[in-house]
């Protein structure tokens, strides 16, 4: 008893003096040092395609990085591929387990993943005469939220079991376990330049990991709920992270700390899923109030929505080329916008 | 997992990681900021949903309709 009171004790004064530490160094805010920036134009996007074909609620979606391709997994047990310019479902894979709450494209094009209340990430092969399950990645102890491919030959997962993972494909074991949370990771984004990533949790944590060695680099605070979605702006300096308490946040990694909140008194749903144009100026937030909300990054206000689905926004998605973005819902459709 | 651990792991855990972010370099936000800005506003430019994605290069446009040449 006494010796957790010690290591308390030890940790609030840490706490104090890395506060202290932030502070000083928060000499001005992101909105503050964009005043000159001129305001991003009012966004107004249109429907170009809805796409019809899950029977039931969509979780998840990624872009294939041919800007063309993408995926969507929904609990109607099916991963399906789509070609976003004509609209058409190029494959449809089935699903051993129906919960699924992830899905992925490799960078190749090869190989999809998925992964959910099975507690597995499963990945399959396209491009054999006939879809294939090539690895069944199973050693996490609770659901699989996200998983992202480094490769064909490793992805990354992070789970409700507090942790996040490196799996090498060709063994299908875990290489490197990333242990550091205290709640349910929610969503991971990768670096651009893949020697990192950031996990967000249900601790209201997000933190800052080298995919090499393991370790946790920095963590960030602000978020006073579960953060759902999370993403590396292009230059990889920053980190906007989207959380059940209705709001989004920049974190400025190199200052260690929140330099901009994106919210509005109007708003109270909580965020579910988050993208950014090409350039990092606009965040397409989801909501569970059914719409997207576009946010100016730099700035911090509010410059348009993308209103059309008739049910909670569950994943947004921004391709490569940056020329449309594509939102999936609850309600079981997809829609492009640009 | 942080779930099969004990109070005492877990607290040990935070210690250790707090140990570590104790050290963490930190940038002034009025340097780190205006490197963000640029780096955003070099790309905007050319960001299609910021500036728009003109009908005729538009690959998700609804196609059909007559075309009179």
């Amino acid at each position: 008893m006494g010796e957790m009171e010690q290591m308390k004790k030890e940790a609030e004064a840490l706490k104090t003096q890395i506060e202290a530490a932030r502070k000083a160094v928060h000499d001005t805010d992101m909105a503050s040092a964009a005043a000159g920036v001129a305001p991003a134009p009012q966004v107004q996007l249109k429907t170009r395609k809805t796409l019809k074909g899950h029977l039931a609620k969509i979780y998840a979606m990624h872009w294939s990085t041919d800007n063309r391709l993408m995926v969507s997994a929904s609990q109607d047990g099916k991963l399906l591929i789509w070609d976003s310019h004509s609209g058409n479902k190029v494959n449809a894979v089935p699903l051993k387990s129906s919960w699924v709450m992830t899905c992925a494209y490799a960078p190749s094009g090869n190989l999809v993943a998925s992964g959910g209340l099975d507690n597995m990430c499963t990945v399959y092969n396209l491009k054999t005469p006939v879809i294939k399950t090539v690895k069944e990645l199973d050693a996490h102890t609770g659901y699989l939220s996200c998983a992202r491919f480094l490769s064909d030959t490793e992805i990354l997962t992070s789970s409700g079991d507090t942790t996040c993972a490196l799996w090498d494909l060709e063994t299908g074991k875990q290489k490197t376990v990333f242990l550091n949370h205290v709640g349910d990771c929610m969503c991971l984004s990768l670096s651009p330049d893949m020697n990192s990533f950031v996990s967000g949790a249900c601790d209201s944590l997000a933190k800052l990991w080298d995919v090499r060695d393991g370790q946790c680099k920095q963590t960030f605070q602000g978020h006073t709920s579960d953060i759902n979605a999370i993403s590396f702006i292009p230059s990889g300096n920053a980190i906007i992270t989207g959380s059940d308490d209705c709001t989004c946040k920049m974190y400025d990694i190199r200052a260690d700390q929140e330099v901009i909140c994106y919210q509005d008194a109007a708003l109270n749903s909580g965020v579910t899923s988050l993208a950014l144009s090409t350039s990092g100026r606009l965040i397409f937030a989801g909501y569970d109030d059914f719409n997207c909300n576009i946010w100016d990054s730099l700035k911090g206000e509010k410059v348009g929505v993308l209103s059309g689905h008739d049910n909670r926004v569950s994943c947004t998605g921004v391709p490569e080329d940056g020329m449309c973005v594509c939102t999936g819902s609850w309600d079981s459709f997809l829609k492009i916008w640009n | 997992m942080a779930r099969d651990m004990s109070d005492k792991e877990i607290l040990k855990m935070e210690l250790d990681q707090l140990k570590v972010e104790v050290n963490t370099p930190r940038i002034a936000v009025s340097t780190t900021a205006p490197e963000i800005i640029a780096f955003v506003e070099g790309l905007s430019a050319e960001d299609p949903l910021v500036k728009g994605v003109p009908e005729d290069k538009n690959p998700f446009k609804e196609k059909g309709g007559c075309i009179i040449t």
